[in-house]
Order: C-alpha cells, then sequence, then structure tokens
C-alpha cells in the first residue's frame, strides 16, 4: 500500500510540474492569439483589450495560473479562443479516438514482441536471432515519420485500405457491426506505422532481458531436470524477466502518445494530434496546453499502471525487500 | 568491428561533404523556379545516340505536353563538368560560381526530378541536408552541453542538488516529447525570419532533450567521484574545479559520444517533423522536412515518386548514425570491462 501511495504521490507531482511548465511557457510567449487579432484593421483596438480583460488575461501570471489549475481540477480545461467553445469536450472527443488508436497500438506491439523476444532470446546466435536484429535495427533507425509516409503512399497506391479520417460518408446509415468494420478498417493504417515505429524497442529490451535470466543457474537447473523448452522459456524466465520490460512499458507509452500525434496529422486520424497542430498554428494557447496535460494525464496514468504491474508481477515489491526503482 | 567502424566514418563524412559543398555540387540554386516544368521526371542521362557511344554523357530537353512530358531528340546537350553557373558560397565564406556539372540552356538537368515549381529537387536535397543536418548537429551539441552541466552539477554535489535535478529530468523524461514540442513551439513566434526560425527550433529541440544525457553523465560522475585517485587528488588539495576539469569529465566523454551519435538522427527527424508540420523552416528555403509536406496532398503522394528522395536522405543519415552509436557503444562497453 505504501509502495502504492509512494507511486501516486510521485505521479501527481509530475503533472503538477508539466502543467506549470506548461503555464510558464505561456508567459515567456511573445505574441498571442490577440497580437494577431490586432494586426486586424477591422477590430478596434477596444475590442481588444476588452476581450482581453474578459478572458483574464490581464491578470498576473501566478492568479491565472491557481484560477486554471483551480478550474483544471474540475473537469474544466478553460476556453478555446479559436474554436470559440470550450476546450475540455473538444479535447476529449479528440482523445477517445487518439486513446483507441495509441491503446490499440499498445496491445498489439506487446502482443507481438513480448513472444517473438523470448524467442530470438532462446534461439540466441542462430539466424532466426540475427534475422530479428538486422530488422529491428532497421526499424530502430528510420525516423518515424518516414515510415508514416512510405505507408501512406503504400496505402493510397495500392488501394488495400481506406485512408484519411476514421469514418467513411453516410456512417450514420451502417449497421452497428458495420460501423465497427469501417472505423477497424480506417484504423489500420495509423496503428500500422505506430506499432512499425514502435515495436523493435520493446522487442531488444524484452530480449536483452529475458537473455540474461536464461543464462540464470535455476533455469540451468530446470534444463537440466528435462522441463520442456516452451515451458522453460514462458513459465519460468518470462515472469522473471518481466520486471525490466514492465518497467518499459510505461516508457513505451510516451513514445507511443508522441508519435500518435505524428502519425494522426500524417494520416488524416481525427485525434489529438491534428487538433493540437491547428491550435499551435492558430496560436489557441489554453487548447494547447490543455492537449498536452491530457497526454501527459495519459502518460503518467501508464506508468501508474506500469506500477501496479509490477506490484502483481514482483513478489519482491509486495513484501517490501527491495526497493523499486 | 574497426574496419566496420573506419567505413561508417567515412560513410558520414562523405555524407556531411556532400552537403556542405552542396553549392558546387549541385547544378542550380535551391530555389530557382522553372515554371514551366512543375513535376518534371528525373531527366535521363544519355551516353548513346543514333551515331553510336559517346564518351561525354548528354541530356535531350524535357517540354510538357498536355500531362507527360516528352524528350526532344532533335538536339544533344553535352554534360559539362566544372563549367560556370549560378554564384554560390561555401559555408558562407568562399564565393564560386563554378559547378560540378552544368547543361547549357534551355535544357534543364534535373538528377532527381524537379517539385510543382520546377524547382531541382537534386540540388534542393543537397542545400536542405545543409539546414537539416545542421539543426541536428547544433541541437545535439545544446543538449549535450546542457546535459553535461546539469549532470555533473547534480552527480558531484549530489544531496538536494541531485535529487531535484533529476526530479525535474524525470519529468521531462516522461513527457511525451513531441507534444511538448509542438506546444513549446506554439509559445513563440509563427512568423520569423528562416534564420530566426532556425536557431530558435536548435534551441528548442536542444533544450527539451537535456534529460537523457544529464542523467547519463551524472551517473559516470558519480562512480568517478569516489574513484581512488580522486579521493587521492582532493587529499592533496585540489580544488572541485579542478577535479572536475581533470579527472572526472574526461571520464564521461566515451558516453557523450555515444549519446551525440543517438541524439543527432533523432533531432534531424524531429527538425524534418516540425519543417513538415509547417512549424519549422518555411519554404523558399529547403529543408528535408519542408520538401516532404508537399506529399501531404496525396496525388502528388502517388503520382511523383522522386519527391520521396528526401525520405530517403532522412532513412540514410539515419542508419549511418544508428549503426555508428552502436558500434561506439560495443566499443565503449569492452573497453570499460
Amino acid at each position: 500500500m505504501k509502495y502504492l501511495l509512494r507511486r501516486l504521490l510521485r505521479a501527481a507531482l509530475l503533472l503538477i510540474g508539466v502543467s506549470a511548465l506548461c503555464f510558464l511557457f505561456t508567459e515567456m510567449a511573445p505574441g498571442s492569439f490577440f497580437d494577431e487579432m490586432r494586426l486586424n484593421p477591422q477590430i478596434s483596438p477596444e475590442t481588444v483589450t476588452a476581450l482581453r480583460a474578459r478572458y483574464g488575461l490581464d491578470q498576473p501570471l501566478i492568479v491565472r495560473y491557481s484560477r486554471w489549475m483551480a478550474s483544471v481540477v474540475r473537469g474544466d480545461f478553460g476556453y478555446s479562443i479559436a474554436y470559440n467553445s470550450p476546450v475540455a469536450p473538444l479535447l476529449w472527443t479528440r482523445a477517445k479516438n487518439t486513446l483507441l488508436l495509441t491503446g490499440t497500438a499498445t496491445f498489439l506491439v506487446w502482443l507481438i514482441a513480448v513472444p517473438l523476444a523470448a524467442w530470438t532470446a532462446a534461439s540466441h546466435g542462430r539466424w532466426l536471432d540475427k534475422a530479428a536484429a538486422v530488422v529491428s535495427s532497421v526499424l530502430i533507425s528510420v525516423p518515424e515519420i518516414v515510415i508514416a509516409i512510405a505507408l501512406l503512399a503504400l496505402a493510397v497506391r495500392t488501394r488495400l485500405v481506406p485512408v484519411g479520417g476514421m469514418r467513411s460518408l453516410g456512417f450514420q446509415e451502417f449497421s452497428t457491426w458495420g460501423q465497427i468494420q469501417d472505423i477497424a478498417q480506417r484504423m489500420v493504417l495509423p496503428t500500422a506505422v505506430l506499432v512499425l515505429s514502435s515495436i523493435a524497442v520493446v522487442e531488444r529490451h524484452v530480449r536483452a532481458s529475458v537473455l540474461e535470466v536464461l543464462q540464470m543457474p535455476y533455469i540451468q537447473a530446470a534444463r537440466g531436470l528435462g522441463i520442456s523448452r516452451t515451458r522453460l522459456l514462458f513459465r519460468y524466465a518470462l515472469p522473471v524477466a518481466a520486471n525490466p520490460a514492465i518497467s518499459l512499458f510505461g516508457f513505451s507509452l510516451a513514445t507511443l502518445l508522441s508519435g500518435s500525434l505524428l502519425v494522426e496529422v500524417v494520416t488524416g486520424w481525427p485525434g489529438l494530434g491534428p487538433l493540437i497542430l491547428d491550435a499551435t498554428l492558430s496560436r489557441d494557447l489554453l487548447l494547447v496546453i490543455g492537449g498536452v496535460l491530457l497526454s501527459a494525464l495519459f502518460m503518467v496514468a501508464g506508468n501508474f499502471i506500469a506500477d501496479v504491474l509490477l506490484l502483481a508481477f514482483d513478489p519482491r515489491i509486495r513484501t517490501g525487500e527491495s526497493h523499486a526503482n | 568491428m574497426r574496419i566496420n567502424t573506419l567505413v561508417l566514418l567515412l560513410a558520414l563524412a562523405i555524407l556531411h561533404l556532400l552537403v556542405i559543398f552542396a553549392g558546387f555540387i549541385a547544378p542550380y540554386g535551391p530555389s530557382v523556379q522553372n515554371r514551366e516544368l512543375p513535376y518534371a521526371p528525373p531527366t535521363r542521362v544519355h551516353f548513346v545516340d543514333t551515331s553510336g557511344f559517346h564518351l561525354r554523357p548528354f541530356v535531350y530537353s524535357q517540354t510538357l505536353t498536355l500531362d507527360s512530358y516528352k524528350e526532344d531528340r532533335t538536339r544533344e546537350y553535352p554534360l559539362h563538368l566544372f563549367a560556370r553557373g549560378e554564384t554560390y558560397t561555401i559555408v558562407g565564406i568562399f564565393r564560386s560560381n563554378i559547378h560540378l556539372f552544368q547543361v547549357a540552356e534551355p535544357p534543364r538537368i534535373f538528377l532527381f526530378g524537379a517539385d510543382g515549381y520546377g524547382r531541382d529537387e537534386f540540388s534542393r536535397l543537397l542545400y536542405g541536408g545543409q539546414i537539416s543536418l545542421a539543426a541536428g548537429i547544433l541541437a545535439t551539441l545544446l543538449s549535450l552541453a546542457a546535459g553535461t552541466i546539469i549532470g555533473t552539477i547534480s552527480g558531484y554535489y549530489g544531496k538536494w542538488v541531485d535529487e531535484s535535478l533529476m526530479g525535474s529530468a524525470e519529468l521531462f523524461l516522461s513527457l511525451p516529447w513531441f507534444y511538448f514540442l509542438i506546444a513549446v513551439r506554439a509559445f513563440l513566434p509563427l512568423h520569423l525570419s528562416p534564420v530566426e526560425t532556425f536557431l530558435l527550433l536548435i534551441c528548442v529541440i536542444g533544450l527539451i532533450g537535456w534529460a537523457r544525457p544529464a542523467r547519463l553523465v551524472r551517473g559516470v560522475v558519480l562512480s568517478a567521484r569516489s574513484r581512488n585517485f580522486v579521493s587521492a587528488a582532493r587529499g592533496f588539495g585540489a580544488s572541485d574545479l579542478y577535479l572536475l576539469r581533470r579527472h572526472i569529465f574526461p571520464e564521461t566523454f566515451g558516453v557523450l559520444l555515444t549519446q551525440a551519435a543517438l541524439l543527432v538522427p533523432q533531432y534531424v527527424a524531429a527538425e524534418a517533423t516540425l519543417s513538415f508540420f509547417g512549424l519549422g523552416v518555411s519554404e523558399p528555403e529547403p529543408s528535408w522536412g519542408n520538401m516532404l509536406s508537399t506529399l501531404q496532398q496525396y496525388n502528388v503522394l502517388v503520382s511523383y515518386a522522386w519527391l520521396l528522395t528526401p525520405a530517403a536522405a532522412l532513412v540514410i543519415t539515419s542508419v549511418i548514425y544508428w549503426l555508428l552509436a552502436d558500434a561506439l557503444h560495443s566499443r565503449l562497453k569492452s573497453h570499460s570491462i
């Protein structure tokens, strides 16, 4: 329990840090939405000043931050100036799509990477291991934007999967099953990019930790007792190798979230990515801050889930024997 | 192992020399437009015509007819090596107008085709590399400098300094950094001169990434601090600054070198991505990112494969740097054991 409390506290501190950081940047920023507005000859300076006062932008930084923090805790992320609507619902509709995408991608990455890593570690030094090493180093080194563009080109050219957006025209008329199918088809491309760009890191880490475990004496003993290779690998080695892998889980979530921003923009998936990019280009700062904070929240939540999983997997943490790091 | 590293270093040197001497190698300037030749395909360089083989390669002029380009075979235009053309400067100092190869007008030579404004993709690729690679390398230097300073302070002084610094490092590491990168960019002015944007990009990309090198340097400093020779030097009355400079900093060198090889491709890709989104270096200055941004239109993406060359350049750069990082890493490991 104490372990979980400590982790929760750390998560909260992390969030406060992120939000404070975001807010500090607003102060350093030269130029704002209203400065752009001021250049517009059709809007009088008085109107701009009045608008500034109305949105509370004439208050000092610390006041604005504490007000904003108080409202964020209540689930209110402020008011988007460009969309002329509250930020929270804007973010939420998009965040669901991002979560759907990154959740699926995370699931697939781990589903593929863990058995593959265990397998390659078990056949250490043989051609399978070497082939996997080559493929993973290629995947690691190719920038995500190139993977995204290449797969997009492939998809547009071959018309294997539909591209752009999340729903086809006439989505409302489809049956429930048809709707699910439609979304699933349109998810193929962004998910594939995300999986390809992040699977190699996971595979490498898990492989390294499985390899380390496989060289331990108890595995040798188990092998000597005639336990089958598969059982040895998945029942005896993997759970012990899980600790560093689970710690990686939180981190891989960060890369996936970062990656999904790019992928969403390139493939036209209506997630947080395009929203934040548009907000950036129109200098809608509260929306940007809200988006970053939300993505940080996902991150922290992911890390916390990893911590809970660690607690479930690693008896050393439950008994408080070793210091979790 | 050794030969591999040498080959990689050679490849790296060639890549950077190509880009540095862009002015000499590229036949045209980066923003020279040929509006009558939009999306011209790569020019074919010929050696053979009806009269047989020629040692001097030649091209035919291309003209746009309806929707496709035709080669006009009536007249051959030979390639001139080391011919005079447009004036350029190399690293901003040496002015010259001698190019590696030129073709007498009216035909143009587009080795990698042309973009929508009829600008030579090959020339733009080389000039764009100047911006992309310089951004990656300078941002890496910035990251490493910040990381080294913070990591050294953190590891050397320990206690609450260490705890607060590493706490904020963890904060930076756990952020989805691309969101953060865009957010930071969002708070900075959008419309700037290309030079300002370039410097701004370097600062943003470099400063956000300080945390990882800082953590690594801290680890090295921490272990170096407790070494016997450091204690001995301290016993002889060496000052903090002397200890750091003479005994501790050299220990971090290997880690920093490996980090550099890892960070450069990441930052080149980051610059490319930001420019791709229109948040980086803007037209007409080429960068690998903003050259790719025309591909956001599906018809361009599908029809003009040669516009993918910046992506290929990105891949080549990344692969070389990654392999180098790998080689450095395994070398470092075998040395320290």
